[in-house]
């Protein structure tokens, strides 16, 4: 097992180089530069301090030069500076990351709490009428935009009913630590972790669905109704053990798009996560955010297949990593 | 010179292993196999499963690429030919598959599924085309107007022949029929063997006959080569090998076919138990120490058995 | 041999639904199983004969199947029963082998559990009480080292091994009736072998009774004391084995027997049976059902209402077009099969 994760990890290196390789190279294609935004915030600088501070931040440099010393940084750990916020890049993620998991997080498992009692309904009792209202909500989450529906939300639960705060990630007048302090936390969590939930239920309500479907008629569950198992143990034992497979598999997968799905999220919510900064570097053109956030995701996208694996190999004998 | 010889072929697939996934051994799926047909006869290959059977047939047509050996067909191997000129071979060489329901694409008219191998080989117009398929179609059996149908609309027999129609239209020398009537019920397995026979004759066929089924070898080939763990255990005519068993492994797999009549069941039993015994007891003239077979040994002009 | 009937099932038809219309599939079978007695239902696909297995047991999907007769259990009737009712009966009373053992057994359990689950449900043994039959059983049905094998998952295990534990689940509470569905047809010759050894083996120490489906008249020949041939939901013949191999009668049987290849004798060519299986929605509900495939024999030899009939003791015979059969010398080997 251990030697298995070594393994994945090595060969991620690799990949992880090709994807650096790319973002640099993107950021270069990208228009403007890293000064670009500077410029527009300081209308004194004049060209002179300009084509120093170019010099001094060594933009003039040949681009492998540039790419080479940008990737000794980052394996030191050091992710360059945001030239919006003049601050390390590290410090300005490491405030915002744990929000974001927090939040993605509290979507993944609050969308597993709806969508999974939904899909063994569904499934097992297929062509019901509760079966058919799930796959019309399914159908009708699937079609909705999820920056039209938070916005929804946020409108009817934030601002007319004022059930929820619209804004933040917490309470700043609350003292770190005390109870209200997490309880303000919580309540800012509700409302963009239930938009998000309940939009992203389809995939495991309809996986799920699927795989029971296709598992209530396999030659094994004839062989457990042969021997004289009732009907709810068919299905606890038998029947749901092997339709969860997939999406245990998927867990990883997920993970890695609820990152990417926070984008809108935390900006309709304006909460301070990953996402909201992503978008706001980008409109900045604040590349060493953009470029630190993006090997971030590959780096996250890597690792979620990689425990997708791992969960797989965890709930089925089939799969046995030594 | 025989039609088609094979000449210690080798499958090997790598098994990887440790923390660079360097290759520690070999899956020998077919390991040294040599054997010859002549035109015009069915040569069967039979085994259990696993036994490397199908990895032969499939090799021969060039599906699977030989690890070492030659394929020679009319002398020519087959093995060290280039892709382009291999292409020029592929059409002398066609295939039967077993089952008759995936191997015909469903959203395929029959003409179109008939017409398939005509278009990668020949630049015929739509006239010529669909005449030639609707001969091929009247060939196995079946209604010309039938090629504007599809595959779902026919019995599985019909299906078995509409893929022999699509063997037969570039004129192939050799045909490999993987288990072509394994998937069939009985009445209808009789149907497209007999068929098979007849068609033999008109196009003057090779066939290479992969099957489990001892029954249908029997009936089919006029010689046999029993496979185990990808290497021959024997060879010899359809006689020798039912009649005159050697190896004690062809051995247990005939006394393990079914006895059609009731009242020698208990012989059969006893029998089984005397190969079984003979099975453990002389284990090693016929096995080495890693359970594998001794090369093959000619013991008359056309029977060879594997023992030291 | 002691004659005590275990199953006596009585004019079953199987409908199934298909698009709001229901449609038999075995259609008006009457069949008797003895105590310690091999019957064989043989015949080909869409026959009716493993509907009729599985409806024994109920193990149809109940929302599109109607089952009609009497199916008696020892003389229970087991066609009124609800599933709980039936629960308790399956698997302890009736045991069942599937054909492929691959998909029989469930991936994810240990095949030591599954051979267990049954007494969970049928006995009162402790679970160390439980652990310990299950490596009987393991040792009765030929796995060398039960002890292991108990913590195997199915597919570590080879196909010959995985038919073991599936007839090891079958066996678990010692059933007075098994119902074998095809057990070894997707098994290697010589594992087939073994297969058909044990199970004799079994059924004779546990003086079971045994239904075999197949469509393996060698199978047959080997296993069964009993047969009944089925043709389109119908039996069409009933005899025990030595007279069904020996004297069979109806056409379809004598036209079976003539097209399988032998190993013993070489034909040049195999007799075919004209036609196709008419499907289930176009099969003729009248007169016989076996007609159209016979099309050179008169009309007026078949019944307008054939039923099936005893002809010589234990013989039973459906239609009267058996009296006259014949095969056609040209209809061996020609090239009709059957445009339709």
């Amino acid at each position: 097992m251990l030697k298995f994760i070594l393994r994945r990890i090595v060969i991620m290196i690799p990949q992880l180089f090709l994807l650096s390789i790319l973002v640099f190279l993107l950021a270069k294609a990208m228009p403007g530069d890293a000064l670009t935004g500077r410029l527009a915030n300081n209308p004194k600088m004049d060209a002179q301090t300009l084509a120093e501070m170019k010099e001094k931040l060594g933009l003039n440099d040949p681009p492998y030069v540039q790419y080479v010393r940008w990737i000794k940084n980052l394996m030191q750990g050091d992710l360059g500076i945001s030239y919006i916020h003049q601050q390390p890049v590290t410090d300005l993620l490491s405030e915002r990351i744990g929000n974001t998991l927090l939040l993605s997080a509290c979507i993944l498992i609050l969308s597993y709490i709806i969508a999974i009692p939904l899909g063994i309904v569904s499934g097992r009792w297929t062509n019901s009428l509760a079966d058919k209202l799930i796959v019309g909500y399914s159908y009708l989450s699937f079609a909705t935009p999820l920056f039209i529906f938070a916005l929804l939300m946020l409108f009817v639960f934030g601002f007319i009913l004022g059930w929820f705060p619209t804004g933040g990630s917490v309470n700043i007048q609350v003292e770190k630590g005390t109870v209200d302090y997490y309880i303000s936390k919580i309540n800012h969590l509700i409302l963009p972790s239930l938009s998000g939930a309940l939009l992203s239920t389809v995939g495991t309500i309809q996986y799920l669905r699927n795989e029971i479907i296709d598992t209530k008629i396999k030659d094994f569950v004839k062989t457990a109704r042969a021997k004289g198992v009732p009907e709810s143990r068919i299905y606890s034992r038998h029947i749901l053990r092997n339709s969860f497979l997939p999406i245990a598999a998927f867990l990883g997968y997920e993970i890695t798009g609820l990152i990417g799905g926070s984008i809108f999220l935390e900006s309709i919510f304006s909460y301070p996560g990953i996402g909201q900064l992503f978008l706001q570097s980008i409109m900045q053109r604040d590349y060493s955010v953009i470029t630190a956030l993006v090997m971030i995701s590959g780096l996250a996208t890597l690792l979620g297949t990689l425990l997708s694996d791992i969960i797989l190999s965890a709930v089925d004998p089939r799969i046995r990593i030594e | 010179m025989a039609f088609l010889k094979v000449n210690h072929l080798k499958v090997y697939y790598p098994v990887r292993g440790g923390f660079f996934r360097r290759v520690i051994d070999y899956v020998r799926a077919v390991d040294d196999v040599s054997f010859e047909l002549e035109q015009g006869e069915t040569y069967g290959l039979v085994g259990e499963s696993g036994c490397g059977k199908t990895t032969t047939g499939r090799t021969i047509i060039g599906l699977i690429k030989a690890t070492a050996g030659e394929i020679l067909l009319e002398g020519k191997d087959l093995t060290k030919l280039s892709r382009r000129e291999f292409y020029h071979y592929r059409k002398d060489i066609q295939m039967i598959f077993q089952d008759p329901y995936s191997s015909l694409n469903p959203r395929k008219r029959v003409l179109d599924i008939i017409a398939e191998p005509l278009r990668n080989f020949e630049k015929l117009s739509p006239q010529e085309e669909k005449r030639k398929v609707q001969y091929f179609v009247e060939k196995v059996g079946l209604h010309p107007e039938s090629i504007y149908k599809y595959p779902h609309e026919f019995s599985g027999g019909q299906r078995q022949r509409i893929g022999i129609a699509r063997a037969l239209t570039l004129n192939p020398k050799l045909i490999i029929a993987d288990e072509p009537v394994s998937a069939l019920d009985v009445s209808v397995q009789a149907q497209v063997l007999n068929f098979m026979k007849e068609i033999q004759k008109e196009f003057q066929l090779t066939y290479l006959f992969i099957s489990h089924d001892l029954g249908i070898i029997r009936h089919m080939c006029d010689r046999i080569g029993i496979m185990y763990r990808g290497q021959f255990v024997e060879e010899g005519t359809s006689e020798e090998i039912f009649h005159d068993p050697q190896h004690i492994y062809t051995k247990r797999l005939i006394s393990a076919i079914p006895n059609p009549n009731p009242q020698h069941r208990q012989e059969q039993v006893k029998l089984r138990q005397e190969i079984d015994k003979e099975y453990h007891n002389s284990y090693h003239q016929y096995f080495d120490a890693e359970g594998r077979v001794y090369p093959l040994k000619r013991i008359s002009e056309t029977h060879s058995v594997a023992i030291p | 041999m002691s004659k005590q009937p275990i199953l006596q099932i009585e004019n079953l038809r199987v409908s199934f639904r298909i698009h709001d219309e229901y449609y038999a599939a075995v259609d008006g079978v009457s069949l008797t199983v003895n105590e310690n007695e091999v019957v064989a239902i043989v015949g080909e696909s869409g026959c009716g004969k493993s509907a009729l297995a599985l409806s024994i047991m109920g193990l149809h999907p109940l929302e599109r199947t109607k089952l009609e007769g009497t199916i008696a259990f020892k003389g229970k009737n087991l066609l009124p029963l609800s599933v709980p009712q039936l629960n308790q009966i399956r698997g302890k009373d009736i045991g069942m082998i599937f054909q492929d053992p691959l998909t029989a057994l469930n991936p994810l359990m240990s095949v030591g559990r599954q051979i267990e689950e049954s007494m969970d449900y049928h006995t009162k043994l402790s679970s160390s009480a439980k652990r310990q039959r299950t490596l009987e059983l393991l040792k009765r049905v030929g796995i060398p080292n039960p002890e292991k094998t108990y913590d195997r998952y199915p597919h570590e295990l080879s196909g010959g091994m995985r038919q073991r534990i599936v007839i090891a689940i079958a066996i678990a509470c010692e059933p007075s009736l098994i119902i074998a569905d095809e057990p070894t047809t997707a098994l290697d010759v010589t594992i087939q072998a073994q297969i058909m050894g044990l199970l004799k083996e079994l059924q004779q120490q546990m003086k079971t009774g045994i239904i075999l489906i197949t469509h393996d008249l060698g199978v047959v020949a080997e296993m069964a004391d009993r047969v009944a041939v089925m043709y389109a939901g119908e039996i069409v013949e009933l005899a025990d084995v030595n007279t069904l191999f020996s004297r069979p009668l109806h056409p379809y049987t004598r036209s079976l027997l003539h097209s399988i290849p032998s190993v013993q004798t070489r034909k040049e060519k195999l007799h075919v049976i004209q036609g196709i299986v008419p499907s289930l929605q176009k099969l003729p509900r009248t007169g016989c059902r076996f007609k159209s495939r016979i099309s050179w024999i008169d009309e007026s030899e078949h019944e307008k209402n054939p039923i099936l009939r005893e002809v010589a003791p234990g013989h039973w015979v459906r239609c009267t077009c058996y009296k006259n059969f014949y095969f056609p010398q040209d209809n061996i080997g020609d090239m009709n099969y059957g445009i339709s």
